[in-house]
C-alpha cells in the first residue's frame, strides 16, 4: 500500500497512524498469544513476569510446569482421551462429509440450499444448545458417558466445516478434465484416483484438519454429555481454570499454540499445492 | 435439422431425446441425493432428533398426570370454588402412598415446587407420615399439612395435570400464573432471566461493534497490500482463530487478572498505586475484552473477502474527480464493503450470543450471559424445563439470524481461513 504521489502532507501522516493502528491491532490478535510462552517457564507458581524473569535470572524460569504436565496421570490420560475422540470423529466427518459434499456440488442436486442450510447448522447452533440437547437424547438413547457418545456428538459438530471446505474445493474444480481423461482412454477407477482425488485432496485435508481442531477444543458437550471416562484435554483445562488455577495450564497452553501454528503452516502448504496443481499461480 | 418436423429427436436406440434427457436427470438427482443421505440421516439422528427432544422438554409435563393420576381423575368436574371433597383427598393418599413406594416422588415435588414454593416440603413430609393416616382423610391430610386445606394447591394441581405446560416458558421470561390463571410478572427478586436476555444480546451488540471498529482497518490493510505481504500478515489473523478457545480465554486472564501482568505493567510504570489495580476480569469488561478478541477474526475473514473484490482504481477515478479523501471513502469504498459488513457483523454476533466458555470464566457476575444460566439449570437447579425453555427462546433469535444470514450471503458463501 504505497503513498500515491499526489498525497497531501496531511493524507502522509494519515497514512502513517493508519499503519501505527493497524500494527496495534496485531499486537492486540497476537500479543496475548505469544505471552503465555514466556509465562509457562516461570519458577514460581504466578500468572505474571517475576523479577528474575525481567532481569534474564536462569534461576526464575524452569521447567517444572511442563514436568508436571508429562508426569500427571489425569493430564495423560485426557491428552489420551482427547486424541481418540478427535480422530475417531474427525474419520467419519471427513468420510460423511465428503461423500456428501460430492452430491451436494452435482448440478442436479434437489433442495441443495436448504439441506446446505442444516448440514451447516451445527456450526451456528450455539454450543450450550447443541449440549444440553444432546444430552437429553444420549441419555435415553443409553449414549450418554460413553465413547461412542461423544464421538458422534463431536462427528455431528465436525460436519459443517469438512462439507464447507470440501464443496468450496469441488466448486472450483473443472469436470472438463474427467472428460479429457475419459477421452484419453482411463476407465472411471483410474480417473478418479490419478485425476479427481489428487486435486480434491488439499481441500479434504483441510475439511478433516478443522474436524479435528473442532473436537479437538469443545468444551461444552464433553462437559454435559461425557462421564469422568471421557474427560478430554479441555475438560481438564477448564476445571484447572475454574478451580485450582495453576501454571501447568500456561505450559499446556503453549504447547497448544505450538500446535496451532503447525496446522496453520500445514494448512498454508496444501493451499500452495492445491493452487500448484490447479495452475493459479500465487501471482 | 433435417428430418420432417413431426418425428422428434430421437436418441441411437431411438428413445426420444426429451424422455432420455429426462431420465438422465432423474437419475442424477437420484445419484445426488443418494450421496447426502447418509450424512442427512447421521446428522437428522446425531443432532435433528435431539434439537427436537429439547424442544418437547420445554413444554413436557407429565409428572402430575402420572404420579397423581387417581387424584386427577377425582378432580374431575370439580368447581374450583371450593375445597375438593374427600373422594380426592382419599385418592391423593393412595397416590402418594404408591409414590412413596416406588420412591418417585421426587420429580412431582419439584414440579410442583417450581410453581408454588414449600410444596417439595409438603408432599415429602405428607409421604413420609402417610403411615398414621386414618380416614376421612380430608381432615387428616389438612391436619398433616396445611397447604392441602389451601384452595390454590388444588387448583395448581388441576392446571399442571394437562399432558403440556406453557410454564416453563412463562419462567423464562419471569412470568407466572397465578392460581386462577391469569399470567403476572415474577416477584421482584426472582427477575432474571429477561435481563440477563437483554444484556446478552446487548454486551453481543457491543462486541460487534468493537470487532468491526478493530476488524475494519485491518481487513482493509490486507486487502491493499500486495499479496507476498498480505499472506504473511494473514498469518497473523489465522493464528488466534486456530488456537484453542480455552487458551485464549487463559491468556486474558493471565494478562487482565489483579495480580496479572497488564497491571503489574502498569504499577512498575506508575500509572496506577500498587493498592489501587485495575479490576479487569470477572466482570463485563472481561467478557468484552475477552470475547473482541475471540471472535475479530470472524469480522476480519468475510471483510477481507468482499473487499478483495474492490477494484483499487475506483478510489483513484474519485479522487481524480476531485473528492477528498473522507469524502471518496465515505461516497466509494464504504458502501461496496457493505455486505462484508453485514456478513461478518452477523456472524460474530450469532456467536456471540451464544458463547458459554468465555463468559463463564472470565465474566464473573456482572458478565454473565444467559447461557450460563442454561447451564445453571442443567446442571445446579436440574430444573431441565426451564433450562430447555430457555436454550429454546435463545435457539429462536438464533435462528432466525441465521436464516437472515442465509438470505443475505448463503451459508455455502461462508469461507474458512
Amino acid at each position: 500500500m504505497a503513498i500515491p504521489s499526489y498525497a497531501t502532507r496531511g493524507e502522509r501522516i494519515w497514512h502513517y497512524v493508519f499503519l501505527g493502528m493497524c500494527a496495534l491491532i496485531f499486537l492486540f490478535l497476537v500479543g496475548p498469544l505469544l505471552i503465555i510462552i514466556p509465562l509457562s517457564f516461570n519458577a514460581q507458581p504466578y500468572f505474571t513476569f517475576t523479577q528474575e524473569m525481567l532481569t534474564f535470572d536462569p534461576a526464575g524460569y524452569s521447567l517444572r510446569w511442563y514436568e508436571d504436565f508429562f508426569t500427571s496421570r489425569a493430564w495423560l490420560h485426557a491428552i489420551k482421551n482427547s486424541f481418540i475422540i478427535g480422530i475417531a470423529s474427525t474419520i467419519l466427518a471427513t468420510i460423511l462429509g465428503t461423500v456428501a459434499a460430492l452430491g451436494l456440488s452435482s448440478r442436479h442436486m434437489p433442495a441443495r440450499s436448504a439441506i446446505m442450510a442444516l448440514l451447516i447448522s451445527p456450526m451456528i447452533v450455539p454450543l450450550i444448545i447443541s449440549a444440553a440437547a444432546m444430552f437429553f437424547f444420549f441419555s435415553k438413547v443409553n449414549l450418554a458417558q460413553t465413547y461412542l457418545g461423544v464421538i458422534l456428538a463431536h462427528t455431528a459438530l465436525g460436519i459443517p466445516f469438512v462439507v464447507i471446505t470440501v464443496t468450496a474445493t469441488l466448486s472450483s474444480f473443472d469436470t472438463t478434465l474427467i472428460k479429457a481423461a475419459h477421452s484419453l482412454g482411463a476407465n472411471p477407477t483410474r480417473t478418479f484416483f490419478k485425476v479427481v482425488l489428487p486435486l480434491v485432496t488439499p481441500g479434504v485435508v483441510s475439511g478433516a484438519l478443522f474436524a479435528f481442531i473442532t473436537s479437538f477444543d469443545e468444551v461444552v458437550v464433553v462437559l454435559f454429555i461425557a462421564g469422568p471416562e471421557q474427560r478430554t484435554m479441555p475438560i481438564q483445562m477448564w476445571s484447572g481454570i475454574r478451580e485450582q488455577i495453576s501454571p501447568t495450564i500456561l505450559a499446556v497452553a503453549t504447547m497448544l499454540v505450538l500446535l496451532s501454528m503447525l496446522m496453520l503452516t500445514t494448512l498454508e502448504l496444501l493451499r500452495r499445492r492445491s493452487e500448484r496443481l490447479r495452475g493459479v499461480s500465487p501471482e | 435439422m433435417s428430418g420432417s418436423p413431426a418425428s422428434p429427436l430421437t436418441t441411437a436406440d431411438g428413445v426420444p431425446l426429451k424422455v432420455s434427457l429426462r431420465r438422465a436427470v432423474r437419475r442424477s438427482k437420484l445419484k445426488a441425493f443418494l450421496l447426502v443421505s447418509p450424512l442427512l440421516l447421521f446428522l437428522v439422528v446425531a443432532f435433528v432428533m435431539p434439537i427436537f427432544e429439547m424442544l418437547w422438554r420445554s413444554v413436557d409435563n407429565p409428572e402430575v398426570s402420572t404420579h397423581l393420576s387417581r387424584t386427577v381423575d377425582a378432580l374431575e368436574g370439580w368447581g374450583r370454588e371450593t375445597l375438593p371433597g374427600e373422594e380426592a383427598y382419599a385418592a391423593l393418599a393412595e397416590d402418594l402412598r404408591e409414590g412413596q413406594q416406588a420412591r418417585n416422588l421426587g420429580l412431582l415435588s419439584s414440579r410442583l415446587n417450581y410453581e408454588k414454593a414449600g410444596m417439595r416440603s409438603t408432599i415429602t413430609r405428607t409421604a413420609r407420615s402417610l403411615g398414621t393416616l386414618e380416614p376421612p382423610y380430608k381432615e387428616a391430610l389438612i391436619e398433616a399439612n396445611a397447604n392441602w386445606g389451601d384452595l390454590d394447591t388444588w387448583k395448581l394441581i388441576e392446571r399442571e395435570s394437562t399432558p403440556l405446560t406453557l410454564s416453563y416458558y412463562l419462567a423464562a421470561v419471569d412470568r407466572q400464573l397465578t392460581p386462577d390463571g391469569e399470567i403476572v410478572r415474577a416477584p421482584e427478586s426472582q427477575r432474571l432471566h429477561v435481563n440477563l436476555f437483554w444484556r446478552t444480546l446487548w454486551m453481543s451488540l457491543v462486541i460487534t461493534g468493537l470487532t468491526l471498529l478493530l476488524g475494519y482497518p485491518v481487513a482493509f490493510l490486507l486487502a491493499s497490500l500486495p499479496l507476498r505481504y498480505s499472506n504473511l500478515l494473514m498469518i497473523l489473523v489465522l493464528l488466534p482463530f486456530w488456537t484453542s478457545l480455552l487458551v485464549r480465554t487463559t491468556t486474558w486472564i493471565a494478562i487482565l487478572q489483579s495480580q496479572g501482568v497488564l497491571n503489574d505493567m502498569m504499577v512498575a510504570i506508575g500509572v496506577i498505586a500498587d493498592e489501587a489495580r485495575w479490576q479487569m476480569i470477572h466482570n463485563k469488561t472481561g467478557t468484552i475484552v475477552a470475547m473482541t478478541h475471540i471472535l475479530l477474526p470472524f469480522m476480519i475473514l468475510p471483510l477481507y473477502s468482499v473487499m478483495k473484490t474492490i477494484p483499487p482504481s475506483y478510489m483513484r477515478a474519485a479522487r481524480s474527480l476531485g473528492g477528498r479523501p473522507f469524502l471518496c471513502f465515505r461516497r466509494v469504498y464504504f458502501p461496496l464493503t457493505i455486505p462484508g459488513i453485514a456478513a461478518g457483523g452477523i456472524l460474530v454476533f450469532i456467536l456471540s450470543i451464544g458463547y458459554y466458555i468465555t463468559p463463564a470464566l472470565v465474566g464473573g457476575q456482572s458478565g454473565r450471559f444467559i447461557t450460563n444460566y442454561i447451564a445453571y439449570h442443567m446442571q445446579t437447579s436440574l430444573n431441565w424445563g426451564l433450562a430447555a425453555a430457555i436454550a429454546s427462546i435463545l435457539l429462536f433469535v438464533v435462528v432466525v439470524f441465521y436464516l437472515v444470514f442465509n438470505r443475505l450471503i448463503g451459508v455455502d458463501k461462508v469461507k474458512l481461513g
